[in-house]
């Protein structure tokens, strides 16, 4: 299964499936829902955390996080 | 008579929601905590109308009302307990132009518990550059309320935004989602159980209890035939909840906002690629970082050595006018100098906290703490523990209120303990004599001077220590967490100055009030000690000295400072210098060593000002210490007391040990116990001694 951090960058995709109960409600808050884009704007040094366009919300999460959440990629235009 | 009605601001961070409550109200803002917790409140009193005064009440910034910290949780309790003397008639959520949709989230969630909220968007003035339109009058009728275009920038829609408020009344209470929507057959066994009360309150009672897990309030029960559903069971339901929010705010907006979206990036993204760089992102945050403290250090030093005098001056104007005696002793000597102590970390605090609130205020921070979470995380902190370290260099104590930020616990707490051992500017004296006298003023291969290479492995050496017991102190500490990490990366901005000030203000203000308090009390009862003596030896000083003395050829200045170092040696604190002399030893100090680190414990550089006194030196002029402090021996072992054994053992003393009472006050007021200031004070001094037995031992 794909998840956000398995995007390389500048890569877009849809928000799948969240089931995961350690995903933190405020990214759920923020935007981060089934459905909703995800664009990687860039990847820290040492590859950690990850910064993300979510829904127009610009914000960084940690790799582990990332892993929570399913994806499903657009194909580059 | 005027009625006053309570008007409570909240937002989203980023949202600039603090400049619109300095708009709003201006300079009579008063700044408090929440009874029995460390979160800030901010509120003030400002006249609407001629018979209308409305208290503003600015609220944390939270995204929702599914608290997960202190700071979100006071805002659901105030909105939860109508008993509440800040329960407010009116909300206003503040939202900015950009952020519109997220922003939306926390409106509607407000305005279904059935207050009037008027909505409050925030720079407006880049909804052009942005290529962003609204239509207000749509949104208004759909969002059921009032809408407010606000520009805190350009000051401008407040006259606007208080008609508003004025106008409370008429607002409609009609909630954006039914809660029964959520789960219908939940919420109806819920509204059975419970006729009388509200929903939605009802809800988000329910939770509380499961995101925060801190409140007072009974657990709501199975009653009624209500069952209560498990933890995760609820945590899916505020999912749906959030999930059915974002459906209502997205249909919204496709009718009423329009966004010209190759407008909106840009200038973000070139930024971006130069300060979150992998290499040159380091680079510009280190320079960044040495400019700051240069500049503390050169801007601080002016009002310090002012502020030195003017305390010194005022104690001795004092000595002067009042009649001699104890009152005029102990405002003099104790509670003057006590109070100077406090106000001499002034300049270093509001210079620290202008430079981290214009990072914060240009968006710069979040990406420091981007670039750093990782290489911390290793250590047990966060990225966010970045702007605490740092701020250490300077002094410990806005350090640790700078930890705030971090909302995982367990890396706020390691960070709080941990930033103590960074070498703050207040070793700085006792670093600079120490190396004077026993580091030789000679290069290292002609070019490094050894005694500026000292001093920098000191402060490396600080730092290293804070970040390695960093390390350990997540090791050991046994504190179940979660990683809540999610760090917003708002646009690049101008900082706005009046934010920047406030924000000054206000963090030395905490620290004066605060702190300070301890610091004043602490300070006094050293005093005492430093003054009076167990034996008539103490009060009978003066005889004393001028009988062993030959007067005749001393002046009167000099008696008196041989008269203070001997009512020193006799004082309470003189005997309890003697006394640790056994324990000192070993390290290869005397008692009056020993006196100066008791001494110390009120700030680090009394060491200098304290030998000053035991030595009876005429002045502090460092030169004379020096040469006096040389010219000591050793009392056991006979030749020199200074020789670089002992000196080394001193200099890695002052690195690790906790000796600022300062520190440990305002510790205790981040962590609300006593606890972990302890563990700070026995677990860093405690090591501070090994090291420097150690270190003796093996050089001597």
């Amino acid at each position: 299964m794909l998840t956000i951090a398995s995007l390389k960058k500048g890569q877009k995709a849809i928000i799948g499936e969240m089931t995961s109960q350690d995903i933190p409600l405020k990214l759920l808050e923020m935007g981060c829902l089934p459905g909703n884009h995800v664009e990687l704007i860039q990847i820290a040094p040492f590859k950690d955390p990850l910064y993300l366009n979510i829904n127009d919300t610009f914000l960084s999460i940690r790799r582990e996080t990332a892993k929570l959440i399913h994806i499903e990629l657009i194909p580059d235009e | 008579m005027s009625k006053q009605i309570n008007v409570a601001l909240v937002g989203n961070p980023n949202t600039g929601k603090t400049s619109v409550f300095n708009n709003l109200t201006g300079l009579n803002q008063k700044v408090g905590n929440y009874p029995g917790i460390t979160v800030e409140k901010k509120e003030a009193v400002v006249k609407l109308s001629r018979n209308l005064k409305a208290h503003v009440l600015d609220l944390p910034g939270t995204y929702s009302l599914n608290a997960t910290s202190l700071d979100e949780n006071v805002v659901i309790e105030l909105l939860l307990n109508k008993n509440d003397k800040d329960y407010p008639d009116v909300v206003v959520v503040i939202s900015d132009i950009e952020n519109l949709k997220r922003n939306l989230l926390l409106f509607t969630q407000i305005k279904d518990l059935g207050l009037p909220t008027i909505l409050a968007i925030n720079m407006a003035d880049r909804m052009d550059r942005k290529g962003i339109q609204l239509d207000v009058g749509l949104l208004e009728k759909r969002l059921k309320t009032k809408v407010n275009l606000i520009s805190a920038r350009k000051n401008k829609g407040f006259t606007e935004l208080k008609q508003s408020i004025l106008d409370y009344q008429k607002l409609s209470v009609t909630p954006c989602l039914e809660a029964s929507k959520i789960d219908k057959q939940y919420f109806e066994s819920l509204k059975k159980a419970y006729p009388n009360q509200d929903l939605y309150k009802l809800w988000l009672v329910i939770t509380q209890d499961v995101n925060f897990g801190k409140t007072n309030r009974n657990r709501i029960s199975s009653e009624n035939g209500f069952k209560p559903k498990s933890d995760s069971e609820i945590k899916r339901l505020q999912q749906k909840e959030t999930i059915k929010r974002y459906q209502f705010i997205n249909e919204t907006l496709k009718e009423t906002l329009t966004k010209n979206l190759a407008l909106a990036k840009g200038l973000r993204a070139s930024i971006d690629r130069l300060l979150i760089h992998k290499i040159w992102g380091y680079v510009i945050f280190l320079a960044i970082l040495f400019l700051i403290f240069q500049t503390i250090y050169d801007w601080s030093t002016y009002p310090m050595d002012f502020i030195d005098e003017s305390f010194l001056a005022l104690s001795e104007y004092v000595k002067d006018v009042f009649p001699v005696g104890m009152l005029s002793d102990l405002i003099s000597e104790g509670i003057i100098p006590g109070i100077g102590g406090i106000v001499i970390f002034v300049p270093q605090i509001a210079f620290l906290f202008l430079f981290i609130s214009i990072l914060e205020e240009t968006g710069y921070m979040s990406r420091v703490v981007f670039l750093m979470d990782r290489i911390m995380r290793k250590f047990g902190m966060s990225g966010k523990s970045v702007v605490p370290l740092v701020s250490g260099t300077a002094c410990a104590i806005p350090a640790v209120m700078a930890a705030r930020n971090i909302e995982s616990w367990k890396e706020r707490l390691v960070t709080i303990l941990v930033v103590p051992f960074t070498t703050c500017s207040a070793r700085l004296p006792v670093y600079l004599i120490i190396i004077g006298l026993v580091i030789p003023d000679e290069r290292w291969l002609g070019v490094f001077n050894y005694q500026g290479i000292t001093l920098m492995l000191l402060y490396l050496l600080g730092f290293v220590t804070a970040v390695v017991s960093g390390w350990l102190a997540s090791k050991m500490l046994k504190i179940e967490f979660k990683s809540y990490f999610v760090v917003e990366m708002p646009d690049y901005k101008m900082p706005i100055f009046k934010n920047v000030f406030y924000t000054v203000i206000e963090k030395t203000k905490s620290f004066v009030f605060g702190a300070g308090k301890i610091i004043l009390a602490i300070s006094i009862i050293l005093w005492v000690l430093a003054s009076y003596g167990p034996t008539d030896d103490f009060d009978n000083a003066e005889s004393i000295v001028t009988a062993s003395l030959d007067v005749t050829e001393l002046s009167q200045e000099e008696i008196n400072t041989e008269i203070s170092s001997y009512k020193l040696k006799n004082s309470y604190i003189g005997y309890a210098g003697r006394a640790i002399e056994p324990a000192v030893i070993p390290l290869g100090y005397d008692w009056k060593i020993g006196i100066a680190i008791i001494a110390s414990f009120a700030a680090r550089e009394v060491f200098v000002g304290t030998l000053a006194t035991i030595y009876s030196v005429e002045n502090d002029n460092e030169q004379t210490i020096k040469n006096r402090m040389a010219a000591e021996t050793n009392p056991i072992l006979g030749g020199p007391l200074f020789t670089f054994a002992s000196g080394i053992s001193l200099l890695l003393f002052y690195a690790f040990a906790m000796q600022c009472m300062s520190t440990l006050a305002i510790v205790r007021r981040e962590t609300g116990t006593w606890k972990w200031p302890m563990i700070q004070l026995f677990g860093m001094s405690g090591f501070a001694y090994v090291v420097a037995l150690i270190a003796f031992q093996i050089l001597k």
